[in-house]
Order: C-alpha cells, then sequence, then structure tokens
C-alpha cells in the first residue's frame, strides 16, 4: 500500500511537470505578446523593451521556465502580470467558491443522476425509462451557457426564487450548481441504468427476492450498493469534465471562483495567473484520480491496488 | 459642441481660481444614498500609475487627482490640485501652486514633494507604466530611474516647476492623466507591489473593500477638496457579471449601471422599450473604427487602391449591423474632438469609381488578400459586411477571425495586409487631435510593435504634427487646431486608413439615478462621473 502510494504520488509529480512544460511552451509560442498588453496602446518602443527587461520575458526560453519551476518548487507562483498581485493569493481568493460550486454539482448530479437511473432501470423498457433516457441524452448535449441563462431566466427573474447571480449563501448556489450538475446527470442516469441492470440479474438480487425481501430493501440494500460501484470511480473524473464547465457557468451566474480568474487572465495574456490556475487544476484532477482509485477497495473489497 | 472647442482656449484660464470657470451644480442634487455597478470583468489594478483600461480608468479618477482635471460631462480642462498655474513665455517651464490643506485618505497633507514623487515614479522604468510615454517632453525623462527627473522640482512645499525640454501644447492634458496623478510615498513604498489592491489618494471616494472576483466598494471621502463633492454616500462594483445578467438585475432593480453597457443582443429590445429607452442616455464618444491597409505591402503600397477601399465600403450598412449605435465616420478625428474637419465630405460610397481606381492602379480584376478582425461579436459580422463590399470590386479577402492579443501582435509585426479594428479601436486617452495621430499613424508608431498597423509614414505631416503641438500659446489655439485639421486631411490624401463610424455610447442607469445626462457618458470617465451622479430617493 505504502509503495503503490509513493509511486502514485511521484508519477503524479511527473504528470505535474508535464503539465507545467507544456503550458509553459504553449503560452511561450503563443503569437500575443503579454508585454504589449501590459503597455497598452500609447506606451513608446522603449516602454515595451523596459516593460519585457523588467518581467524577464527578453531572456531565453529554458531560463524563463527554470525561473518559473525554481519559484514553483518554493511554492511561488509569482505574480499576475497586471494586476501585480500574488497569483497564490489571487487563485486562494477563489478556490473556495470553485471547490463549493464542484461539490454541489457534485451532489446535484447524484441525486439527480442516480435517482433518474434507478428508476429508468427498475421500468426498463418502459415509455418511461425512454423519456428518461431521451432526456438524459438532451442534458449531457445542452450548451450549459444556454442552461444557465434558461434557469436564471425562469427560477431567479420570472419566479424570484433564488437570487439573479452572485455568492454568498445557499440560495445563490442551487442555479449554478444545478447547471453543472444537469449535464452530469445524464451521464450518472446512464451509467447507473445500466450497472443497475447488470446488478438486478445478478444471483445474489435472485437469492434476495427469494427469500421474500420487500422490492424497496432488495433495491436499496443489496442491488444499490453493488451497483454504484462503478459509479464511484466516475467522480474523480468529473472534477477534470467540470473544469471546463465551470468557466461558463461561473461566468453566468457572476461566482467568483477560478474559471473566471482564468478566462480573465486568458484574454489579458496573464501568463503567471494562466500558469497557476492550469497547475492547480491538473493537481485537483490527478488528486482526484488518486482518491478515487485510494477510495475503491475500501466500498469493494475484491479491488487490489498494486 | 461648443464646450468642446472651449477645450482649447484652456489657457485663457491662467492663474484664476477653478471656481471661475467651474461646473453648476445641480440645483436638485441630493447628498446621501448608493448606488450598485456590475462588469463582466474583475478590475485589474487600481494604482494610477499602472491602470489603463476603461473598466478602472474612471474609478482611478475618483480615488485620485491629478494637478489637472475636466469640468465633469465635458473636454474642458480645469485645475485639478494646482490652484492655479503659469506659463514660461517660451513654453518650457510649467510653475504649478498647489491648493493648501488636501488631505490623503491616511490623513496627511499632500504637498509639493508628493507631486514630485508621483511623476518620478510613473517614469522610473522600474513601475513598468504603460503610461510612461506621455512625459517625454520633461527634462530628465531620458534619465529617469531611481534619481527622479531633473526636470520637476520643488520650489516650496505649495509650488512645484516642471520645466520641458520642447513647448508641449498637451502638457496640461497630461497633466490630467491618470498617469499623473499624485499617490503618497509612505504608502506605495509600504505596500510595494500591492499598491493597486489598496490605493490611498486624495479623491472624491476611498475604497473600503475589495473582496477579489466578488466586489469593490468606494466610500465617500468626508474631507474631499471640493466642498458637497461627492454626492453618493458609496459606489459598490460587483465583478463577474455577465452582461446579460446585469440587465436582467437592472430590470430587477438590483442593478444601478451595468458597467459593459446593453449587450448587443438585447439592444433593440431595450430601446423599443419605451419604459426602458427612457433610462438610456446617448452621448458620443473620442473614438473611430477604421479598417487599416499596410502601405508597405503590394496591392495597399498604391494609393488608389487605398482609396477604392475607403470608397468600396458601404458604411451605412455596418452602421446598421450594429444597431445604428454610430455614425459613419470620413476621417480619423471623432466629430466631438476638437480639430475635427467639418467641410470634409471624405470618399463618397460609389463602387463603380471605385472599380475605376482598382483598374487605374492595374487591379482590373481586383485581388486576393486578407483581413483581420477580433473575434468577439459584433466584429466578425462587420468583416463580412466589410468583405462583400470588397468583393463587389473584385477584392477576394479572406477574414482572419482571432484573439484581441493575437490581432494586435499581426498589427505590430505588420503581417497583416488589413485589419478591422473594432474591438482595439482607438479611444482618446484625452480630448486633443494630437492623440490620434502619435501612436497611430505617425512614423514613430509605425516601428515593430508600434499601434500604426498601416505602416504608414509621411514625414512631411510628421513635422507638421511638431510643429502644431509646440504652439503651447492659448492665442494660437485656432491656428493650431487648423494645422492638425490639415493633418488628417493630409493621412487621408494618403488614404492610410478606411475611417468607418464613430461609435456612440448608450449609458442604461436606474431609475433612481439623478444628475445632468452629460455625467452619464462623460467624455473622459467611462461609464459615469461617480463623483457627481447622485441618487434621488
Amino acid at each position: 500500500m505504502a509503495a503503490y502510494l509513493i509511486r502514485r504520488l511521484l508519477v503524479s509529480a511527473l504528470i505535474l511537470l508535464g503539465v507545467s512544460f507544456i503550458t509553459f511552451v504553449l503560452l511561450y509560442v503563443l503569437p500575443a505578446d503579454p508585454v504589449r498588453q501590459i503597455a497598452g496602446r500609447s506606451a513608446t518602443a522603449e516602454t515595451v523593451e523596459n516593460i519585457r527587461r523588467e518581467l524577464g520575458l527578453d531572456r531565453p526560453f529554458l531560463i524563463q521556465y527554470g525561473r518559473y519551476l525554481a519559484g514553483l518548487v518554493q511554492g511561488d507562483l509569482g505574480r499576475s502580470y497586471l494586476q501585480k498581485t500574488e497569483v497564490a493569493e489571487l487563485i486562494a481568493s477563489r478556490l473556495p467558491a470553485t471547490l463549493l460550486l464542484m461539490l454541489g454539482a457534485i451532489a446535484a448530479e447524484l441525486a439527480l443522476g442516480l435517482t433518474l437511473g434507478i428508476v429508468a432501470a427498475l421500468k426498463r423498457g418502459t415509455m418511461l425509462d425512454q423519456t428518461l433516457m431521451m432526456t438524459s441524452f438532451v442534458t449531457v448535449s445542452a450548451p450549459q451557457f444556454v442552461v444557465g441563462l434558461l434557469l436564471l431566466y425562469v427560477f431567479a427573474v420570472k419566479l424570484g426564487w433564488f437570487p439573479i447571480g452572485g455568492y454568498g449563501s445557499f440560495a445563490h448556489l442551487v442555479l449554478p450548481a444545478l447547471t453543472l450538475g444537469i449535464l452530469g446527470s445524464g451521464w450518472y442516469s446512464r451509467m447507473m441504468r445500466s450497472s443497475m441492470i447488470e446488478v438486478l440479474r445478478a444471483d445474489y438480487v435472485r437469492t434476495a427476492r427469494a427469500k421474500g425481501l420487500g422490492r424497496a430493501r432488495v433495491v436499496l440494500g443489496h442491488a444499490l450498493p453493488n451497483a454504484i460501484l462503478p459509479i464511484i470511480a466516475m467522480i474523480g473524473i468529473d472534477i477534470g469534465i467540470f473544469m471546463g464547465g465551470i468557466v461558463v457557468v461561473e461566468s453566468v451566474f457572476g461566482w467568483p471562483g477560478i474559471g473566471q480568474l482564468a478566462w480573465q487572465a486568458i484574454q489579458r495574456v496573464d501568463i503567471p495567473i494562466i500558469m497557476g490556475v492550469t497547475l492547480v487544476s491538473a493537481f485537483a484532477i490527478v488528486l482526484g484520480n488518486l482518491l478515487a482509485d485510494l477510495v475503491a477497495p475500501l466500498i469493494d473489497p475484491r479491488i487490489k491496488l498494486k | 459642441m461648443k464646450h468642446l472647442l472651449a477645450s482649447t482656449a484652456l489657457i485663457l484660464s491662467l492663474a484664476l481660481p477653478a471656481a471661475a470657470q467651474d461646473y453648476a451644480p445641480d440645483p436638485n442634487a441630493k447628498a446621501g444614498g448608493s448606488i450598485v455597478l456590475t462588469y463582466k470583468d474583475d478590475v485589474a489594478t487600481l494604482d494610477p500609475a499602472i491602470g489603463y483600461d476603461w473598466q478602472n480608468w474612471s474609478m482611478i479618477k475618483s480615488l485620485f487627482d491629478g494637478l489637472m482635471d475636466y469640468v465633469p460631462g465635458t473636454t474642458t480642462l480645469r485645475p485639478g490640485l494646482a490652484e492655479s498655474y503659469e506659463i514660461s513665455p517660451d513654453g518650457l517651464v510649467y510653475t504649478f501652486k498647489l491648493r493648501p490643506g488636501v488631505k490623503f485618505h491616511n490623513g496627511r497633507e499632500m504637498t509639493a514633494e508628493d507631486v514630485k514623487y508621483s511623476l518620478d515614479r510613473v517614469t522610473n522604468p522600474a513601475t513598468q507604466s504603460p503610461g510612461a510615454g506621455f512625459f517625454a517632453s520633461i527634462a530628465g525623462f531620458d534619465a529617469a530611474g531611481e534619481g527622479g527627473l531633473s526636470g520637476v522640482e520643488v520650489v516650496d512645499p505649495q509650488t512645484v516647476k516642471i520645466t520641458l525640454t520642447r513647448p508641449d501644447a498637451t502638457f496640461l492634458h497630461v497633466m490630467a492623466l491618470n498617469f499623473s496623478f499624485v499617490v503618497p510615498k509612505e504608502v506605495v513604498e509600504a505596500e510595494g507591489a500591492d499598491f493597486g489592491k489598496k490605493p490611498v489618494g486624495t479623491g472624491a471616494f476611498k475604497l473600503t473593500e475589495w473582496t477579489l472576483g466578488q466586489r469593490l466598494v468606494f466610500e465617500k471621502n468626508p474631507d474631499y477638496w471640493i466642498a458637497g463633492v461627492p454626492y453618493l454616500d458609496s459606489f459598490t462594483v460587483e465583478v463577474g457579471q455577465e452582461p446579460v445578467v446585469a440587465l436582467l438585475r437592472l430590470q430587477n432593480g438590483e442593478v444601478d449601471i451595468p458597467g459593459d453597457g446593453i449587450p448587443p443582443a438585447k439592444f433593440q429590445e431595450v430601446m423599443a422599450d419605451p419604459v426602458q429607452a427612457e433610462r438610456v442616455v446617448k452621448g458620443g464618444q473620442l473614438h473611430t473604427g477604421y479598417v487599416t491597409m499596410n502601405v508597405t505591402q503590394p496591392p495597399f503600397d498604391k494609393v488608389e487602391v487605398r482609396k477604392a477601399v475607403n470608397m468600396a465600403i458601404n458604411k451605412d450598412r455596418v452602421v446598421q449591423i450594429i444597431n445604428g449605435r454610430a455614425v459613419p465616420a470620413n476621417q480619423p478625428l471623432p466629430p466631438s474632438m476638437p480639430g475635427y474637419t467639418r467641410d470634409y465630405g471624405g470618399y463618397p460610397y460609389d463602387v463603380e469609381g471605385a472599380k475605376k481606381l482598382l483598374a487605374d492602379a492595374g487591379y482590373p480584376d481586383g485581388f486576393e488578400t486578407e483581413l483581420f478582425v477580433m473575434n468577439t461579436d459584433p466584429n466578425p459580422r462587420i468583416a463580412q459586411a466589410i468583405q462583400q463590399d470588397l468583393a463587389a470590386i473584385g477584392i477576394k479577402a479572406t477574414i482572419q477571425s482571432l484573439a484581441q492579443a493575437n490581432v494586435i501582435e499581426a498589427g505590430g509585426a505588420g503581417t497583416a495586409p488589413m485589419i478591422w479594428s473594432g474591438g482595439m479601436a482607438w479611444i482618446a486617452d484625452f480630448p486633443d487631435p494630437s492623440n490620434f495621430f502619435g501612436p497611430i499613424l505617425s512614423c514613430a508608431g509605425a516601428g515593430e510593435g508600434g499601434w500604426n498597423w498601416s505602416k504608414y509614414c509621411n514625414e512631411a505631416l510628421d513635422a507638421k504634427a511638431v510643429e502644431a503641438d509646440s504652439m503651447f500659446d492659448p492665442a494660437k489655439s485656432e491656428e493650431r487646431l487648423k494645422l492638425w485639421s490639415d493633418v488628417y486631411m493630409g493621412v487621408m490624401d494618403d488614404a492610410p486608413w478606411a475611417p468607418v463610424f464613430n461609435e456612440e455610447r448608450y449609458t442604461m442607469k436606474s431609475e433612481r439615478l439623478g444628475g445632468a445626462d452629460e455625467l452619464f457618458v462623460d467624455p473622459v470617465s467611462i461609464p459615469v462621473n461617480y463623483d457627481y451622479v447622485w441618487v434621488k430617493e
């Protein structure tokens, strides 16, 4: 177990190093000059060169990357080119909001997805099953910008049940979490349905039924714990999928998370922020996968970590 | 537009107290109350030496002051932290007498030392100020660094003397630019790079809260040196809000001003509703949208080709694409800018004439080229309209729709044959005709990485521009404007640009907001002049 953990951590570190290198290369070859973004329109050629020198952007690529890594191993993500603020501070101030949104979204997608999946599995082949699966197909493909605005318009503007965007209370969380969750629920309901159908055919379920257990007992006590196993592993991967969605959802709902931070930094070619957010996201994904793998044997003793 | 012309007569006010030519306060204005604004993007910085986007520009104006200022809602200069000033007969020495008793937000009195420190700081390369170049006419600029500017001297705690190396008719405007705003040395040195997040100035408001990614709260400075100003107790800027959502919240009474304006997709809906349309204030803007043509490369090295492009574009149709939120342009300067040539008709929309010019230039069958454009709406749609117009005279233009930074890069490198300037178009830094020439049409701007994307360089016009800007004497201001008018007419003869339109500003406000319409389309404060607006109830 310890050896497994050490190996996984080493691999994770290598992945992060690779991500940092690739991102740095991509930003370096990008045909957009961060210095011109800072310098603005009226800057003279001297001003532009001066800013380039002050930021060390006149140095060769490997030296720039080396400097960045040297800072990184000391936990220093550098300062934003435009805002001059510590990138670590910018990310730290926004990370709680994003994590909260992700938790909300995971809760929403599991609650929706699992329930619909179980219902569809139990009513397999009926009209209800087909309708649910059709709906899941729609929610998986619906653009989040549109879903978000639609929810906002109906439930916040027209009905007034929730605030129109913003951050701070549980009421603020519901709509953005739902927007993200609806997308995920489509996947989960399909997976849950097939997983459940498989389990319901299993011998031990037949045995449970044969010994006269109630339908609810059979489904919730025997079938569900087994059917849910493959789903658990998915949650870790979900974090990666969410990273793309939060950029859109945070922007629609005015949710002050790192998705917004990244989007603005990309617009402004603010390389230290782009690097910082990319690394933190990569870290979250790596960590999510690692945790999912570690949790799996606890739920299913048949799984062994090697 | 009379008040605009008055800006050139500003030096007549020499050594007069500010009140003599000042803003007449709204008789109905009431003190108190708070308003909420929204923006999509978080504010980058509030350091006046660094901040250079239209979002933080007006916030910095409310937090800090410069030696000079503008009469609210106009382009007319008035003294700010300087109570009065004198200009030497040769135009090289400016002596500013400071207003006594002005205090920073931390309670310390502002003195001439602070003025010198602030100018030294903004020109010090270590500060990385994008606006450093504006101060190039101050003596000692080339050697600026830790030692400061030799041309800025503290005569006594209330007097600053600034020596220039050449007469500069725009110098008082430069002293009203955010980059020249006065900052307290001890706070800047204590905060270092974080000063932009924890700004301390002499302005009408002080920043009391900045929750990154969420909101900024500006509270009234009770000790502000202009009595009775500001009217508002506070204003809150909420960031991270989509413009469409901001509009919904305004309709719901939660927001007073959507900082990013009315979203294009909602514009017609808003204007068609009399109740909402009534809350929209329309005004001119010191903006011109244009198509640049790279004059260093064939086929745009031929003036006939460039003129043909000018005649091929149906500007009225382009204006329709943006819901009529602009007026067609025929020259680089916008109509509200002093020096605009009113009796100039520009190149007519004339497809047959354009075809003939192309044939004269040796391209009877047209040619293929590329039109670069920023990839956010409505710019690609505008580029498509221009593409169709060009096709009508035989020019087959491929549209390169890219992120803003990439278009700017291609423009600066000179690799873009044509660029539609939308989204990156010139909006004046200060209301003077020289500001539309130096960076975007002069030889100096045509270098690698410059904003003169046509790479146009006419040395005779450059010399004329220098001559105009050396005419600092207020008695010659009309003559100076005539000279600038000649410069821009010379530009139109060479046609490195096809000017397309001048955008108009549409600011939407809540029912409860009071204040003259001019304040909501203030030429130097976008979206509004926070110091002078007020709430009704």
